[in-house]
């Protein structure tokens, strides 16, 4: 393993788990999310998802206040009476979700038990299910392994030889790989979650998982105690990555070599074409990528093989090394790869290194900005459809388009001087 | 436990780092978990400010939790205060530490700092953002000006007289995450100027902790904004016995009323009415023939306490609207939201859930929404037009271009942005006369889309007799036709050229005089 890897602790810059229902809840929409928690936590979904465009959104927070907390009501009846009155308003949610978030966790209230009270009041109506995604436990895409891993022991279970995707994926892009797939002779290929969430894939010893994404370490780990096997893989980000990762599956089904080439080879060829105009852009560019999705590190292999970019730190919030081998085996030697957070001394080494781009959070990216250091938010790498071969040179231009912005406009909004001034 | 699905306020400790950011050289420990720096964004995306507000986060953990998280709170105390040297430090929890009681102010006040530590609690399951920030300030300007407190009070508000100079008053209230404020603020400031009147400090935008300890060299205090600035000038009227301004000065009214209450207290002579109506343009523009359109308008309001009393007394003194809906999310509010809904003959709606006003929306039936961003989506769904008034911020509500809502501009930026979403009266007025014609199928819509009467248009439109070539087979204008036809006025006369057409092909007539054009007015009168 040729990367430089470190451990970083201090303050850290990143949101928590509760945040990934913002995509989640729009991959199932027969799933509602209740949160239990804070008001914190109601206005963070809301300052995450940016904009309230919903009537009514499928995720809410159930608020705990004084009476909660200070034993006047108990909470498990509290809990109870906003469930029935959610699911009396929305009688088309299949699957409830309950989600623990820093303040239940810290009061200890049991949302397991919680969910098994309210199963049985049900009977089977609605499904209710809990995990946490609070931020004591969990960095921002942790929390969609922790809903995967809820629906884990709801699989049915079968010995059907099938591929599991998990992992969530734009529709449109499930679409073209499961097609892909198909193309190359897997004609059985499933995922999680699923577009409803009554309709569960099966699991059991004839499945095989890919992951889509890299942040499913836990749900990976109940995949295979429900006796699938969990290919370990590069992830499916740019041409290469997403040819490996197919590859992969096509090993594990044993299909003719020559036969998956024929498939892959011009679709490679077309992603390459579609990557040039950005890799022109990008070649050459130093770049930092701070924790925040776990992304960060499939991303920089790209970013550096396929764009020819120069990788001077990679942050990631959280690093499965056996999960990531794969990944960090195709980053050059000595890459710096941290792990965990000093906000303030990353900042501090961003702007010692003065990279010519750096991906990061919405809470730094202008302030960065301002400092004259380019940025691309990362959230938009969870919102945007960028997995598969087919996105690779999509993918790319989120990265070549805040360059090429600075280029058009930066010599005529600063006339005077190179140095941008400060906007405070 | 209460369901929420989206809220008008952040908890407390959000008000209280929109304090400390709008400040220089404020500090904020905040003991939280990871997570809580989502409220960043706030700052940097929604208000654009290019640094990042001045918070450090304590993020602990899970496994922090079996530890010692009180020495992570003097850990982060300490690399604060020596990385960023702040004049002063919050120091406060989110909900969760709230939870884990280690009392942070407390420890960072033990540490021994150079620096005055100011210890927030602020009880994060039972207030929300608003009472934060007040809290927050009001916590601020105590800690700071406690030693200045004089025993007995012996202010005058009236002492610039006999110093010989300018009278001198603070602004207090504005902030980052405000409706507005940084607008409000140059318009105040300008006003004032007119007046004679000195602006000493303005806080807490843009205020050292310096400035803090001037305020009391005020003659008096101007609270701006009430939900953030009440408490901390009622502890200044208490402890300094400096004066403050109770008026919101939104509107021409309750601008003239603000200059009356602050000329009074100062012992100056006030301005007299005329004023409002030679510095902004609302009087005119709403007592305009054009304007005569927007009589009894019906119009539902809610945000925050301050902007919709200031709404429901322009709407309803101002711009001559009738009010049909009137509330507030602000609790702290309620009683003066109560009385002013009271005298319109209504009853107030006190809510902080958006579902509930949204029926109430749609329940009045209004032809204009004044609300928050919230009542912006609702009334988009209703298909009613709607102007925003009030916080919670979206990032549309920090305008690149100057646009207070107080004061003579502020009052001319109100009658612009709450009028312009209504059909303006000429425009209704030639809308309803247009409507039948074949030029508004060409997409001629207003901005209030399907409401500009289009789909009317189109089901009543019948393409074969509008192709007019007059040129051709139809009858042809004589000079004095085509000269009686241009004093009519450029908007009906393409209507008028089509009638007499149509008129004279329907009598048999070769060519069309003014005669002809006199005809077929009669005819289509009749």
């Amino acid at each position: 393993m040729g990367a430089n890897l470190r451990k970083e602790s201090g303050p850290r810059e990143v949101f928590c788990g509760l945040t990934s229902i913002v995509w989640l809840h729009r991959r199932m929409p027969d799933a509602f999310f209740l949160v239990v928690g804070s008001r914190t936590c109601a206005h963070l979904i809301q300052s995450a998802a940016g904009v309230m465009i919903f009537a009514e959104p499928r995720f809410g927070t159930a608020i705990l206040n004084e009476r909660d907390l200070a034993g006047l009501a108990d909470a498990h009846d509290e809990l109870d009476r906003v469930a029935r009155e959610l699911l009396a308003r929305r009688p088309e949610i299949r699957t409830l979700f309950l989600v623990g978030s820093c303040p239940s966790e810290v009061i200890k209230l049991d949302l397991a038990r919680a969910a098994e009270r309210l199963n049985e009041e049900l009977q089977g109506r609605v499904r209710v299910v809990n995990y946490s995604g609070s931020g004591i436990e969990t960095t921002f895409t942790e929390g969609e392994d922790g809903a995967l891993s809820a629906l884990v022991p709801f699989l049915p279970s079968t010995e059907k030889r099938q591929l599991l995707l998990a992992g969530t994926l734009a529709d449109a892009v499930e679409d073209r790989l499961v097609h892909l797939f198909a193309r190359l002779g897997i004609e059985t290929v499933c995922t999680l979650p699923p577009r409803q969430s009554t309709e569960l894939p099966g699991v059991g010893p004839g499945t095989t998982v890919l992951l889509t994404q890299p942040f499913l370490s836990n749900t990976a780990r109940l995949l295979k105690e429900r006796g699938a096997k969990v290919l370990s893989s590069p992830f499916p980000l740019g041409a290469e990555g997403s040819r490996r990762w197919m590859e992969t599956a096509c090993r594990d089904f044993n299909l003719p070599g020559d036969r998956v080439a024929s498939v892959l080879d011009p679709l490679e060829k077309r992603a390459r074409m579609a990557l040039e105009p950005h890799r022109a852009e990008l070649a050459g560019k130093r770049i930092v990528l701070l924790p925040e999705s776990q992304l960060e590190i499939p991303l920089a292999r790209f970013l550096q093989r396929e764009c020819g970019m120069e990788l001077v730190e990679v942050g990631t919030p959280y690093l499965n090394r056996e999960q990531m081998a794969p990944e960090l085996e195709l980053l050059p030697e000595g890459t710096d790869v941290t792990e965990g957070q000093h906000v303030e001394q990353q900042l501090d080494r961003v702007r010692d290194q003065q990279p010519d781009l750096v991906v990061c959070g919405m809470g730094l990216a202008n302030p960065l900005e301002a400092e004259g250091i380019t940025t691309k938010w990362s959230i938009e790498l969870v919102f945007s459809p960028i997995h598969g071969i087919d996105q690779a040179g999509d993918l790319a231009e989120l990265f070549s388009r805040p360059l090429r912005r600075r280029q058009l406009i930066h010599p005529a909004l600063h006339p005077q001087t190179s140095n941008p001034s400060i906007h405070a | 436990m209460q369901l929420t699905l989206w809220t008008y306020e952040g908890p407390p400790h959000v008000g209280a780092m929109r304090i400390a950011a709008s400040m220089r050289g404020v500090h904020y420990v905040l003991h939280a978990p990871q997570g809580d720096t989502y409220a960043d964004l706030l700052f940097t995306m929604i208000e654009r400010r290019g640094q990042r507000p001045p918070v450090t986060y304590t993020t602990f953990q899970a496994r922090d939790l079996g530890g010692d998280t009180a020495e992570l709170v003097k850990r982060t105390v300490r690399e604060a205060a020596e990385r960023f040297h702040p004049d002063a430090l919050l120091v406060g929890e989110s909900c969760t530490a709230e939870l884990i009681q280690d009392q942070p102010g407390a420890l960072a006040q033990g540490m021994g700092l150079s620096m005055p530590v100011v210890t927030l609690e602020l009880p994060a399951y039972s207030k929300k953002e608003n009472w934060g920030a007040a809290e927050t300030l009001y916590q601020l300007v105590r800690n700071l000006l406690k030693p200045q407190v004089p025993d007995q009070t012996q202010h005058d508000p009236k002492a610039w007289m006999a110093v010989g100079r300018r009278p001198r008053v603070n602004l207090i209230g504005p902030s980052l995450l405000g409706f507005r404020c940084r607008d409000d603020v140059l318009e105040i400031q300008r006003l004032l100027t007119v007046h004679g009147i000195d602006v000493g400090v303005v806080a807490p935008l843009g205020a050292k902790v310096s400035d803090i300890q001037r305020i009391p060299q005020a003659d008096l205090n101007v609270c701006l904004y009430p939900e953030i600035a009440e408490s901390s000038c009622s502890w200044l009227e208490r402890s300094f016995g400096m004066p403050f301004t109770r008026t919101v000065p939104i509107g021409v009214g309750a601008t003239h009323s603000f200059l009356v209450e602050l000329h009074t207290l100062l012992g100056m002579d006030p301005p007299t009415e005329e004023e409002g109506y030679r510095c902004s343009r609302l009087p005119w523009y709403s007592e305009s023939v054009d304007s005569t359109y927007l009589t009894g308008k019906r119009v539902f309001i809610f945000g925050d306490g301050s902007h919709a009393l200031a709404a429901a007394r322009i709407c309803s003194e101002e711009l001559g609207f009738k009010v049909v809906g009137l509330g507030t999310y602000s609790r702290e509010m309620a009683r003066s939201v109560r009385a002013a809904a009271k005298e319109l003959g209504l009853e107030a709606l006190i809510s902080d859930d958006y579902l509930e006003v949204e029926a109430a929306m749609a329940d009045t039936a209004p032809e204009l929404v004044l609300g928050t961003q919230m009542e912006r989506h609702s009334a988009k769904r209703l298909g009613i037009p709607c102007a925003v008034i009030s916080t919670p911020m979206h990032v549309q509500d920090v305008p690149a271009r100057n646009s207070p809502q107080m004061g003579w501009e502020g009052a001319n930026v109100i009658f612009d942005a709450w009028v312009h979403p209504l059909m303006m009266g000429l425009e209704e007025h030639l809308i309803g006369m247009f409507r039948h014609d074949f030029e508004f199928v060409d997409g001629h819509q207003s901005h209030l889309g399907h409401r500009g009467g289009t789909d009317q248009a189109a089901e009543d439109h019948n393409p074969s007799p509008v192709v007019m070539s007059s040129e051709e087979q139809g009858p042809v204008w004589t000079a004095d036709g085509e000269a009686e036809l241009k004093k009519i006025p450029f908007f009906v006369r393409g209507k008028v050229r089509r009638n007499t057409e149509t008129y004279a092909r329907q009598e048999g007539r070769l060519e069309i005089s003014s005669e002809t054009l006199y005809d077929a007015k009669a005819h289509y009168k009749a």
